[in-house]
């Protein structure tokens, strides 16, 4: 128990669901207030800032379904790492797992035969093969030779990137396109259609929606998702009940990157229509759903909430940019802090705040 | 006794000459001095024998919905062992948190030496004079003897601190009975000799109240004893001892006066001529409590329940730990397992109960061979493991009780159906469960975290046993429980015993081998010193076992 001044910070393992929203809210607050000095510094007002942010892109008709285009892909990358968190699993190899998705995707549309009405869901599952077949080596590493994952999937991630720069440039470079460095346009069969009006790839996001109501039932009512909260709340106890830790982590991290993939396949089916720069292609997905996961702290249907949060952010990022000549860049800057404050803020959260006046006391020995 | 030229440092009270502003406290209580207590030697300044070295008044600490301390008063004189008795969660380990500036309490004041003071932390502690011995040693593996006592003294010289702290170990030892090696490293110590290093880190400190937390439950008997010298030895000294226990045999042998403690609240203050155990246990319990055992049937099976043959298990360092063990336990027997914590027995449970892989030797139950075995297969043949560890392994602590219940079944009907959960099937069972085995809990859906330490146990206990096991492994069953929950588990592994299921019980409380057991095996060292007969054997016989003497 610590005093400061007037407040006494009392330990609480248990944080009540209104505290962990308060918490985080004011995380997120805090990071508001920070950003806002580095658009004061850069010479804008920081009032006018959030405004835009907040207002202009709200209401602006055609600004609130791009909120969606970012949601898409960090929704499902999101579910996916969540589920690795719940297992104890530090996946950070989201954004490497998506790219292996996009490029699985790719091959289905463009060097395959594959026949019209089945090219979407061959690319979807291929995209989820390889998103899953990318996640299975760090599993493997961690669970043989007890490789740290961070590592090992971070490290994934680079190889995807250059794999797909390498793709894009080389073998894969579309003969029609003269000398741009991304593959030919998809075939109209490999097009996800969009809501009317918007580049929102619906059944990209009934899936995601979907997959998070699944992956809830699979946590909650399964004895696979009873084997997975066991394996991450207390390792130990879960070789004690005979749960077999090699088993569940593979299984949750073919999920995990399966999931990852699906949210690439969505990308390069629903917005680009071709394979490109991995920088293009994925505009820092597989990071931000980090924070997208951890924001939800383990419950699959909060992502949906915090995806689309995130979504604001990024969407609010191309608004800045055109009414305030501030670069996109911007929304780094913004899913930084955001994260600094949230895993900052993680310590509080076991802690209750009271307001208590120290009376009178003693002197105090040094 | 040789008495040395004084070079020890203790009694340097220097701060506390800057407090000497406040009235010294009314003392509520008369005296009761034992009659036979040495007389007192203090060191301090000034004060009669009659201020207590170390006063505490009406301290209150309360946590989110629990009282851990409830208007606690207590006083400790020079030159006494004072006991400080009562059941887990009784409030002993907060209220010495307080005294020594871990915890701040919510009400209340504490003098030394008649002055009031303020510890706000460890530091503030020993500055008044305040040493705690923990129940986990706290001591640099890798370092001598020496080093670790250096690294906690003020006054050490810049350069080369340990020459000047081996002679005062020396010295310290010499006084007080606590021989010890400087120059020795302290992994090389036995958990004994560690003791004393930590006593001998809070005597040069200048502790003159030292709090010794639970400190037998890591010695044999005769280290007990040896230890109640030592504490002897530091009462004539004027030293105040504080001495913190839940084992009514102990306060009886080596406490002066004894305070128990149920609830937070203290219960009573008496000199120890004036108890007795049963006076004790009441106090303590707040009810009278049976000594003795519900009656054995005498099974008398021939029958094996598990065969264990020239078992070796390495330890996690890849030491050999346990060393070609063999032994039987019959249906219908309970054979205890003896032994000084650290000589084998978290390993050969492991390999018992398939947690760890065997290097060498057989492990045989009455279904068959399950020598390296999966957990899962060894559960399956029939085998229940009561973990040491109840809060590690033991439990899922965040998820709730009615899981925690099917930990080791949800795989199997009726809580399965398919890949599914039968989430009807697992309250029912859960209801049934905490009615059956009297777990105290709000309810099912309760996470299991919340529940008090015999509460978990019980939890554990009706998962392992209501699968009808035949091989019971109970792994200190009742470490750190009150006497009723000791009480309940007893009887619960006595029934199943009676009704055919052999049981390994492993337990450093040799009062608790003894009750329980038919058949007794010491570990020493990895390797079983004897197996007897726990009606004829004595508990001196027991104890040289236990220090490698084999029978």
């Amino acid at each position: 128990m610590r005093q400061l001044g007037p407040l006494r910070f009392e330990p609480d393992p248990e944080p009540p669901l209104t505290r962990t929203i308060v918490v985080s809210a004011l995380a997120i607050v805090t990071a508001f207030l920070v950003a806002g000095m580095i658009f004061w510094a850069y010479g804008v007002s920081p009032l006018r800032a959030y405004r835009v942010i907040l207002v202009d892109t709200l209401s602006d008709p055609r600004a609130v379904p791009e909120i969606f285009v970012p949601a898409i892909p960090l929704l499902l990358a999101g579910i996916g790492l969540l589920l690795a968190f719940r297992a104890q699993f530090y996946n950070i190899g989201a954004e490497g797992q998506l790219l292996a998705g996009t490029v699985a995707a790719t091959w289905i549309a463009l060097f395959t035969s594959t026949p019209g009405p089945l090219m979407l869901p061959l690319m979807f599952i291929t995209g989820f093969a390889a998103g899953a077949l990318w996640g299975l080596l760090p599993s493997l590493l961690k669970l043989r030779l007890n490789v740290n994952e961070v590592i090992t999937t971070l490290m994934m991630n680079y190889i995807a990137l250059y794999s797909v720069s390498w793709l894009v440039t080389g073998p894969w470079k579309g003969p029609s396109v003269r000398g741009f460095a991304y593959t030919d346009t998809f075939p109209d069969a490999a097009w996800l259609p969009y809501l009317p009006g918007t580049r929102v790839h619906w059944p990209t996001l009934l899936l995601g929606i979907a997959l998070a109501i699944f992956l809830t039932f699979l946590l909650n009512r399964t004895r696979f998702g009873f084997e997975i909260r066991v394996q991450g709340h207390n390792p130990d106890a879960a070789r004690y009940a005979g749960i077999n830790p090699l088993r569940t982590t593979l299984l949750v991290m073919l999920l995990s990157g399966g999931l990852a993939g699906l949210a690439g396949v969505g990308e390069v089916a629903g917005i680009h229509h071709k394979l490109l720069d991995p920088n293009q292609v994925s505009l820092g997905y597989g990071y931000v759903a980090i924070i997208v996961a951890w924001l939800a702290r383990g419950n699959p249907l909060a992502v949906i909430v915090t995806a689309i949060f995130f979504g604001l952010i990024y969407s609010s990022g191309d608004v800045m940019q055109v009414s305030l000549q501030m670069p996109a860049r911007v929304t780094d800057v913004f899913n930084g802090l955001i994260l600094f404050f949230l895993i900052g803020s993680e310590r509080l959260l076991h802690y209750r705040v009271r307001w208590i006046v120290p009376e009178g006391r003693s002197a105090p020995i040094g | 006794m040789r008495t040395l030229g004084g070079g020890l440092l203790l009694g340097t009270h220097d701060l506390k000459e800057m407090f000497g502003q406040e009235a010294p406290p009314t003392v509520g209580e008369p005296l009761d001095m034992p009659a036979e207590q040495a007389p007192i030697m203090s060191s301090g300044a000034g004060q009669t024998a009659r201020v207590p070295r170390l006063s505490v008044h009406n301290i209150t600490k309360t946590f989110p919905g629990v009282i851990a301390n409830a208007q606690v008063s207590l006083d400790i004189h020079g030159g006494e062992v004072h006991a400080l008795l009562g059941e887990n969660g009784a409030g002993k380990t907060t209220l010495m948190n307080i005294l020594y500036g871990i915890y701040q309490p919510d009400d209340g004041e504490m003098f030394i030496d008649g002055r009031r003071v303020d510890i706000r932390s460890p530091r503030d502690a020993i500055a008044h004079g305040l040493g705690m011995v923990p129940q986990h040693f706290l001591l640099v593996r890798r370092h001598t003897v020496a080093e670790n006592v250096a690294l906690g003294l003020r006054d050490t010289r810049f350069l080369f601190p340990v020459r000047r702290v081996e002679q005062q170990i020396r010295e310290a030892g010499e006084r007080y009975g606590l021989a010890v090696d400087p120059n020795a490293s302290v992994w090389q110590l036995s958990i004994s000799e560690q003791q004393r290093v930590e006593i001998l880190k809070a005597l040069l400190r200048g502790a003159e109240i030292l709090v010794l937390d639970e400190p037998t439950s890591v010695l044999t008997p005769q280290e007990a004893t040896q230890l109640f010298a030592v504490l002897k030895r530091m009462k004539a000294e004027g030293h105040a001892v504080i001495f913190i226990t839940h084992k009514l045999d102990e306060v009886m042998e080596a406490a002066d006066r004894v305070t128990v403690l149920r609830k937070g609240a203290v219960i009573g203050t008496q000199p120890i001529a004036a108890v007795d155990k049963r006076t004790l246990a009441r106090m303590m319990v707040g009810r009278d409590v049976e000594f003795h055992m519900p009656g054995r049937s005498d099974t008398g099976s021939e029958r094996d329940a598990l065969v264990v043959q020239d078992l070796w298990v390495r330890d996690d360092r890849g030491l050999p730990a346990v060393r070609g063990v063999s032994f039987a336990v019959r249906q219908g027997e309970i054979l205890g397992v003896a032994g000084v914590a650290g000589n084998g027995q978290r390993e050969l449970i492991e390999a018992l109960t398939g947690l760890k892989a065997a290097e060498r030797g057989r492990v045989a139950l009455r279904a068959g061979d399950v020598t390296n075995r999966s957990a899962r297969d060894i559960y399956e043949a029939g085998v229940a493991h009561i973990p040491e560890e109840r809060m590690r392994t033991g439990i899922v602590p965040q998820m709730a009780v009615s899981e925690n219940l099917v930990l080791k079944r949800f795989r199997y009907p009726p809580f399965s159906r398919g890949a599914l959960i039968d989430l009807q099937a697992v309250g029912d069972f859960a209801r049934r469960m905490i009615i059956e085995y009297e777990i105290v809990t709000p309810g099912p859906h309760t996470p299991a975290r919340l529940l008090s330490g015999g509460n978990i146990q019980k939890l554990i206990l009706a998962r392992e046993l209501s699968a009808q096991p035949g091989l019971i492994i109970a792994a200190h069953p009742t470490y750190g429980l009150d006497v009723s929950a000791t009480d309940q588990i007893h009887r619960l592994l006595l029934h199943r015993r009676n009704e055919g299921a052999g049981v390994v019980l492993v337990s450093e409380d040799l009062e608790e081998i003894l009750a329980l057991s038919d058949r007794i095996a010491v570990l020493f060292r990895g390797e079983v010193m004897g197996v007897v007969a726990a009606g004829a054997v004595e508990r001196e016989t027991l104890g040289l076992m236990m220090a490698g003497q084999r029978a």
